[in-house]
């Protein structure tokens, strides 16, 4: 009876092969696609028990950190409440809602996934359910400022320092304080609360956009801050008549006088005179047309440009009215953050610094490393910057943004006053500036939604004062590495 | 070095595995490694060693590899069971002491384990009775469809299957040892195929249907296929003939198919063992879920494993994100925590196990002796194949135990009762004449 035994005894070595051989298969082969799989909430879990890192603003105020839940599971706090709502987000993995902000973009930093041996050793050890934590550059105090000056009107301010895009101020409002039950209601909410202003929203830009034409003018090296243009009003431009504000008219104008008292028909002249394969190349160095260069989720920003049906199309597009995009109307929509680049690149005599939220990452070994300042590109030669600058700090002392003057410090800087609605007499008014400007620290835009027959001048020039002189304060021109 | 003596250094391995398992657990709880770990190693090595002692007086000659085997394995059964809930710990460990002492009663009572012939057809009513007992009205309980408890005053719950399947082998062994002959020699050929005469084929049909029948009262395709594969195991090496096993998987194979197309809860076995991650089977009372969170589980542990303790088990809110941790889904927790290669050491122990049960087989000096240890053999590696297969999705998930590793009474002693039963055949193997 032993050769049926030896048989029997073959079937099941190849029975218990086919076993192993299906262990493997779900822990080696297909072991990536059951993580993955939508059913599996075990990465979930995992990251549940994890202690993510805290965020920090630059003076350490603590922006987030996690707390103590159920079991062996962390849940996430915002001490500072609405304070940096959308720029620092949210995480709620248990409650089934995505992250956002620097939450989601430093992720893997804040749950300690990095790549360093070191942790791969702790890994081995059992020990890695501690997150790394972010420092940022974000002045509590300045975006309480911001915030205050806002007063609850819908809009935003952001400012960075132009020589290392080291992002200061991001505020959006309406604002609300992050936990779940919030974020349901913010959901709702017909102010899209939820809503990072500062790099989503779509704007017209009005007159800041001034800014951009000039530096096209002036870099290009058809023009000088003396070159004089037709600054009459009416004058007719793509078969439509465009009016100056009150229809003031100008013979002769020079640049400097176009900046400082926003003449458009004069920029409008400029711009056709350039063409579109200039103002396209002035735009594109600036960043318009793409999403910025932020430390942010991409999928929260949006890129400045003119759109139709919902594309960004580029100035060379027939469809674009040349004329009236280089004084920000058409079809031209921007976020705060583009125009805040704008005045930054300027600034920064010609160099634009990439936009950075995150200062200091320490990981889970408490090394910490600096986020380095890159430049996102050359946008103009340092003498058109300073060109540019000379005509700016005349807005400020003389023209439309005389409101954002500071005492003891010369402040650069252009208004804009982009035409909502007007039947209703509903604006949007801009400034955006950069200051001390001689050796800019700060480079900043503000707007606000949907003002009732406000100006740039009278109503955001103001709050970016108020911003300025407190960054000002806190960052006395100290060179970072 | 002895036999004896051989049996008893390979007890010492078991025991440290024990220790170090515990320390393990400790370590990834509280983070710090107390000597109570220790002290289980000293009182599992006591207990291991006891029956031990009962080995060496009572069978002498008996195999000196099957004992520490189960060692081991009821060793990592009860570090994982301690690493899933320390109360079901202590009970199984409580499980481990009565189920050495059936050990230990076989091994002294049953010396003539040849005497049971004489009670075959008895010990065959009597299974059939504890199979049809988790049917009766009151007593019975089910579970996921499938009828296999009873529910004892005080709350415990027994399992008569884990009993049937060694009386059905008892049975089958010395039925076939009698009928074996005439199965073949009035046997027809018919195109190389062997047809045995319709009057020993009766039989034979009696004990199929009585499969489908158990099919039909139990519910259960594993527990099935369990008793079934044995039987024809039983069969083939009685008879010699591949032909009678081969029509009786062909047959067995139609019954279960028309069981799984017209069965409600075994269909729904199979439809979640084609589609686990369907999200209306997920979702659905005794669906996939099961099935999914035991394939989660084991993509979590990779080759090495996350280490004992350290594996997701619960949910954060309290619950299991794994069902039925400690009986089915062992085998996943297993792999979980220690991978691949643990997985394949825990097979790798009962393929051992299996070929020291068929060298006892081959070694047997008479049919009732040979049969019976390739029944004991077969009926634990086909139960071994049915759950682990059935969690690492090979065949649909059936709720049988894990031999010697799972939690529970019934199933512990039944299989420390099958153990003692190959010792005694081996002792009497190899006796010297």
């Amino acid at each position: 009876m032993n050769r049926p035994i030896t048989g029997l005894f073959a079937m099941f070595v190849i029975l218990f092969a086919v076993l192993v051989g299906f262990t493997s298969r779900w822990t080696v082969f297909e072991s990536k696609s059951l993580r993955d799989n939508p059913l599996n909430r075990r990465v979930l879990l995992e990251e549940l028990e994890i202690n993510r890192g805290e965020i920090k603003a630059q003076d350490g105020t603590v922006l987030a950190h996690s707390v103590k839940a159920a079991g062996k599971t962390w849940k996430r706090e915002y001490p500072t409440g609405a304070l940096f709502a959308q720029t620092v987000g949210w995480s709620y993995p248990g409650q089934g809602i995505t992250d956002t902000g620097t939450e989601l973009y430093r992720r893997d930093v804040l749950l300690g996934r990095s790549n360093s041996i070191s942790s791969t050793i702790g890994r081995i050890q059992g020990h890695k359910k501690q997150g790394g934590s972010v420092k940022t550059w974000l002045d509590t105090e300045a975006q309480k400022v911001a915030l205050r000056s806002l007063a609850g009107r819908a809009g935003s301010v952001v400012a960075m320092d132009p020589r290392t895009g080291a992002v200061r101020v991001m505020a959006s409002v309406p604002d609300f304080a992050p936990s779940p039950a919030n974020l349901a209601r913010a959901a709702k909410s017909s102010g899209s609360p939820l809503l990072n202003r500062v790099t989503q929203a779509r704007y017209p830009p009005g007159s800041t956009f001034k800014v951009v034409t000039a530096v096209a003018a002036i870099d290009s090296g058809q023009y000088t801050p003396t070159s004089t243009v037709d600054g009459k009003s009416p004058q007719v431009f793509s078969g439509v008549p465009l009016n100056n504000d009150d229809k003031v008219s100008y013979d002769n104008v020079d640049l400097t006088t176009a900046l400082t008292f926003s003449i458009n028909t004069a920029w409008a002249n400029v711009a056709s005179d350039l063409g579109r394969v200039t103002m396209a190349k002035y735009m594109s160095r600036f960043g318009f047309d793409s999403k910025p260069q932020l430390d942010y989720p991409p999928r929260q920003m949006t890129a400045s440009g003119a759109r139709v049906k919902g594309s960004i199309v580029p100035p060379t597009d027939d469809r674009v009215d040349l004329a009236r995009l280089s004084i920000g109307q058409d079809k031209l929509l921007v976020t705060p953050i583009q125009m805040m680049e704008v005045a930054a690149a300027v600034a920064n005599h010609g160099v634009l610094m990439q936009p950075r939220i995150g200062d200091q990452i320490i990981n889970t070994d408490g090394q910490s490393s600096r986020v380095l300042p890159e430049e996102q590109g050359r946008v103009m030669r340092p003498s058109t910057a300073l060109a540019v600058t000379e005509m700016m700090k005349k807005v400020v002392q003389e023209g439309t943004g005389t409101a954002a003057a500071l005492s003891g410090i010369e402040v650069a800087g252009k208004t804009g006053t982009a035409q909502i609605d007007p039947l209703q007499n509903l604006t949007q008014p801009w400034f955006i500036a950069f200051a001390p400007a001689d050796n800019p620290t700060i480079a900043i835009a503000v707007t606000v939604e949907r003002s009732f027959g406000g100006f740039g001048g009278t109503i955001a020039a103001p709050i970016a004062r108020d911003v300025m002189e407190v960054l000002l304060r806190n960052s006395p021109g100290r060179r970072i590495p | 070095m002895s036999d004896r003596n051989r049996e008893l250094f390979a007890l010492v391995p078991a025991s440290l595995l024990l220790v170090g398992g515990f320390a393990a657990v400790f370590i990834q709880d509280s983070a710090t490694l107390s000597s109570v770990s220790l002290s289980y190693g000293a009182v599992f090595l006591g207990l291991c060693l006891a029956g031990h002692v009962v080995v060496r007086v009572t069978v002498p000659h008996a195999d000196p590899y099957l004992f520490p085997i189960v060692a081991v394995l009821a060793s990592v059964g009860l570090v994982v069971i301690y690493r899933i809930d320390a109360d079901l710990a202590r009970a199984q460990a409580q499980w481990f002491v009565v189920a050495l002492i059936f050990f230990a009663a076989t091994l002294i009572f049953l010396r003539d384990y040849r005497k049971l012939e004489r009670y075959r057809y008895t010990i065959a009513a009597a299974s059939l009775a504890l199979l049809l007992l988790p049917r009766v009205p009151g007593l019975g309980q089910q579970a996921n469809g499938a009828f296999l408890g009873v529910r004892l005053p005080g709350g415990i719950v027994f399992q008569p299957t884990e009993f049937a399947k060694i009386g059905i082998v008892i049975f089958l062994a010395s039925y076939l040892r009698d009928t074996r002959q005439v199965l073949v020699q009035g046997a027809r050929r018919v195109a190389g195929i062997t047809i045995p005469k319709l009057k020993h084929l009766g039989p034979l049909l009696l004990i199929w249907g009585a499969a489908m029948l158990m099919l039909i009262f139990i519910r259960d395709l594993g527990s099935s296929l369990m008793f079934f594969g044995g039987f024809l195991a039983v069969l083939y090496v009685a008879t010699d003939r591949l032909s009678f096993p081969l029509i009786g998987f062909l047959m067995f194979s139609l019954g279960a198919w028309f069981l799984a197309t017209h069965v409600g809860h075994v269909h729904d076995r199979v439809d979640a063992w084609l589609n686990p991650f369907d999200p209306v089977l997920y979702d659905r009372p005794g669906g996939s879920y099961q099935l999914a969170q035991s394939l989660f589980a084991q993509s979590d542990g990779g080759v090495l494993g996350k280490g004992l303790g350290a594996s997701i088990l619960t949910l954060p809110g309290g619950g299991n994100l794994v069902p039925a941790p400690q009986t089915d889904l062992i085998y996943s927790v297993i792999t979980d925590e220690l991978g691949l290669t643990g997985a394949c050491g825990v097979i790798l122990c009962y393929l051992l196990f299996v070929a020291r049960g068929f060298k006892i087989a081959t070694i047997a000096r008479d049919s009732f002796s040979t049969l019976l240890a390739v029944g004991l053999t077969s009926v634990l590696a086909l139960q071994v194949f049915v759950i682990v297969g059935g969690v690492t999705r090979v065949i649909p998930l059936t709720g049988v135990t894990l031999p010697f590793i799972s939690y529970g009474g019934s199933s512990l002693v039944a299989n420390f009762v099958l153990a003692a039963l190959l010792l005694l055949i081996s002792d009497r193997a190899r006796r010297p004449a």
